[in-house]
């Protein structure tokens, strides 16, 4: 586990952070920690100057019109914008106080403690046992008992489980599109991580399947760290502590998430939630 | 008319009729080799055939017909046949080659007087100058003579199988077990030749060398021992097999009598007395003999089991090479080379390589392989056995690598399109769980793209198995009389040379003097060969739907 180090953070404060204004009672500790982020595609600058702090075991969603860098900001935070290239970066990302794109950080150590589940789901052609078991296998588990109770664990707490027990074995890209999003949950929870990032984890499926997802996704910030992207501003609603209004990649807001539908400080929020663009 | 262009009715019509005729001249050509591929084996009735030549003097034939055809025009004029009626000519196969000179005649219907189907008619099939037709009149063994035809054949029926049974035995001790020795004799006359060099280097002392060779005498003299033993059981076995003979009248101008061995006689029948049944049996028994023995009288006759061996044995080897080769090319470009001119440069190279010429392959494999890389492990490792050179010649090994390099291209384009089909989402899931990009590619990437990967690897088999053109420089021979694989250790011969099943159709076909009698021979390599890579492809393709079955029956 990671060492607590909030003095770290707090160290920063004095910087110009986003942090909501009303620090209300639900606010718990940092867990991320941006500051003047600015990140570039080539020529193209996708964030300007973004800072943030964003709360331990708390939901915190992204919101804004395409192409605003919501995205590229949650990929930021467990680097999977490395995979890309010419890209660039300014600024720091802290997780549990620790600075993620300093020299000699492990990107794979990074990414078991920051989960990543996918707009599109994307099980592996394998098993849905193999699926889930795939984190703590890639991690050199080989005891089968234990792996079973990883599995089991995971499903359930993915709320799969009774749906698959009897069909471990399976394929599963023979799951239907919500089952699989769940079970790519599954897969990630399986690694024990402590930040999970979701990119629009529910745009690809039906109502009822959506449904499922932001009860599991409600359940999981007991334990979890989440911060979420999403097109649709009611599942922000719904679901979240806390929210983010990115535009042409900048943040232009971020405050609890009633204070911010209810009573946006911005011209832009305002007119972006009431539906006046985006 | 302009309604019918824009509804492009006539575009679908000739996409449709280019199809048909693709297919039409596939089938065409299957149906055409497949005919006259599994007829060649087929026992056809023998005609006795009376008929007057064109001096008027009466002659006779005993064969089977090989062909029918409507006489050519010049021949009618020269025979004075009508011109306007259809008139058919034969082409007989009479055999008897040492007696008749020609195995073939052709005899026009009009001159015929006399055609009958004599039931005890026979058909003899031999080690030697091929067919024989004509009466059995005699049988002679040590204890038995019988000089009427229907003893004669009877006793012949009883024998034959007897006769044959203890010449493959004969057969067994001489291939096999002196075989066996003969290579022991040879590889210990190699090893006091290299102790000899390294006598002469001073890397070995003198009494050392004196006490090798003594140890070398006694088991070259216990190897002595073993097959003067074996000869004598062989020569035992002759004896006895040489006292089997029968008697064959022929009809020939002179109605000659021809004694031959009944071990010469590789199977005899009478296909005008057999029943159906019968005339099965003698089919099924030429197959099998086509399949699995060995080649007689100069390819002509006799199975061609060396060339499928040595065809699927060379086509697993190079399999076995050119797909992770190709394979770990691809996945360098596709997954960590840098995109970029360079890459690309490389790519249209493999793309331009798959359409080089095979015998510019087969002269580098030659030069490369055989000379270059094959001279050197002989001078290396086998010094003691030059000039006689061991892999610095072609042998099965070279003309494997040849054929893998030829192939190379084809599973690294086939790999590098399914490499490309794997979606960025499920590399990212399995990098986004802690993966490093190697534990992505080898977990989840790689068997994703096996189904792909194992196209290319259907396609190389299909040309390298159709491949003939490079062999023939890199080790094929006409004859081959060491297997590539035997009882000897260490078993698999990669050094030897091989035959082809391609190789051995032009060499049958084409490279012969008797070209009427070996059609049929052509035929039947040529289904076989496309049987063979039927079979190596129907393998890799069931192979790879169940690999796709495992995972991949997503309905959605």
């Amino acid at each position: 586990m990671h060492a607590y180090e909030i003095s770290a953070a707090k160290s920063n404060s004095n910087m110009s952070i986003a942090v909501p204004d009303g620090q209300n009672a639900s606010w718990t500790s940092d867990k991320i920690v941006v500051e003047n982020l600015n990140f570039w595609y080539g020529n193209a600058q996708a964030l300007k100057n973004v800072s943030v702090r964003l709360p331990a075991r708390r939901i915190s969603a992204f919101i804004g019109p395409s192409g605003c860098g919501k995205s590229t900001f949650l990929r930021i935070l467990n680097r999977m914008n490395d995979l890309i290239d010419g890209v660039r970066l300014e600024g720091r990302v802290l997780i549990d106080g620790t600075d993620i794109y300093a020299n000699g950080m492990d990107v794979v150590t990074l990414r078991r403690n920051v989960g990543m589940i996918f707009q599109k789901s994307n099980p592996f052609p394998k098993s849905v046992y193999d699926n889930v078991a795939y984190g703590q296998r890639l991690l050199g588990q080989r005891n089968k008992q234990f792996l079973d109770e990883v599995v089991e664990r995971s499903l359930r707490r993915s709320a799969l489980w009774d749906e698959v027990k009897d069909r471990l074995s399976e394929s599963a890209l023979r799951l239907s599109g919500g089952q699989m999003q769940r079970l790519c949950i599954a897969r990630a929870l399986a690694v024990e991580p402590q930040v999970l990032l979701m990119d629009e984890p529910s745009s690809a499926l039906d109502p009822i399947a959506t449904a499922k997802i932001e009860e599991l996704i409600f359940e999981l910030k007991q334990e979890y760290t989440i911060v979420i992207v999403t097109h649709n501003m009611q599942q922000a609603a719904r679901v979240s502590d806390y929210t983010a209004f990115f535009y042409l990649g900048e943040l232009i807001e971020f405050d609890d998430t009633r204070s911010l539908f209810t009573n946006p400080s911005k011209k832009q929020t305002e007119d972006y939630i009431t539906g006046r663009f985006g | 008319m302009k309604r019918i262009f824009t509804s492009g009715d006539i575009f679908i019509w000739m996409t449709g009729a280019f199809l048909a005729l693709c297919i039409l001249l596939i089938v065409g050509m299957l149906l055409l080799i497949s005919i006259n591929g599994f007829s060649f084996f087929h026992p056809t009735d023998i005609h006795y055939i009376k008929y007057r030549n064109e001096a008027g003097e009466l002659h006779s034939a005993l064969g089977q017909i090989y062909s029918s055809q409507e006489i050519p025009l010049d021949i009618k004029l020269r025979h004075g046949y009508d011109v306007g009626t259809l008139l058919q000519r034969h082409l007989i196969r009479v055999g008897n080659r040492e007696f008749l000179g020609d195995d073939f005649r052709w005899i026009n219907d009009p001159e015929i007087v006399v055609d009958s189907l004599p039931p005890t008619a026979l058909c003899i099939e031999r080690e030697e100058y091929g067919h024989a037709y004509g009466f059995i009149n005699e049988f002679r063994g040590p204890r038995q003579h019988f000089d009427n035809e229907v003893d004669a054949w009877t006793a012949f029926q009883r024998w034959h199988p007897i006769v044959r049974e203890q010449m493959h035995e004969r057969q067994t001790l001489e291939r096999r077990d002196v075989g066996k020795l003969n290579y022991r004799l040879e590889r210990l006359r190699l090893q006091q030749l290299k102790w000899e060099y390294q006598k002469g280097r001073g890397e070995l002392s003198e009494e050392m060398f004196q006490d090798r060779l003594k140890a070398l005498d006694v088991e070259r003299a216990s190897i002595f021992e073993a097959v003067s033993h074996y000869r004598q059981q062989i020569d035992s076995l002759s004896a006895y097999i040489a006292q089997f003979e029968i008697a064959v009248r022929l009809v020939s101008p002179q109605d000659e009598m021809m004694t031959l061995p009944l071990s010469s006689v590789v199977r005899a029948y009478r296909p005008n007395a057999l029943s159906w049944w019968g005339k099965t049996k003698v089919y099924l028994s030429k197959v099998w003999e086509f399949v699995a023995d060995n080649p007689r009288e100069a390819n002509a006759e006799g199975g061609v089991f060396p060339a499928i061996f040595g065809t699927a044995l060379m086509v697993l080897i190079m399999t076995i090479v050119a797909v992770p080769f190709g394979v770990l090319a691809a996945l360098y470009l596709r997954e960590y080379a840098k995109q970029g001119f360079f890459v690309r440069l490389v790519r249209i190279a493999v793309n331009n390589l798959a359409g080089v010429p095979s015998i510019v392959y087969g002269m580098f494999g030659l030069g490369f392989f055989v000379y270059l890389i094959g001279g050197s492990i002989d001078a290396l490792f086998f010094p003691e056995r030059l000039p006689s050179p061991t892999y610095g010649t072609g042998g099965i090994l070279w003309a494997s690598l040849t054929l893998a390099l030829l192939t190379v291209p084809v599973v690294i384009v086939a790999t590098e399109e399914a490499l490309a089909a794997i979606p960025r989402g499920m590399r990212e899931g399995s990098l986004a769980l802690g993966a490093t990009k190697w534990e992505t590619i080898r977990r989840v990437v790689i068997p994703s793209a096996t189904p792909g990967i194992m196209t290319g690897a259907i396609l190389a088999m299909a040309r390298g198995a159709g491949e003939v053109a490079p062999l023939m420089i890199t080790g094929v021979v006409k004859l081959a009389t060491e297997m590539p694989f035997d009882g000897n250790f260490p078993f698999f011969h990669l050094d030897r040379k091989f035959m082809h099943l391609g190789f051995h159709i032009y060499d049958v076909g084409f490279q012969t003097s008797n070209v009427e009698a070996n059609i049929g021979m052509v035929y039947t390599t040529t289904l076989l060969l496309i049987c063979l890579v039927l079979v190596l492809n129907l393998t890799a393709i069931i192979f790879r739907a169940r690999l796709r079955n495992r995972y991949r029956l997503s309905g959605f």
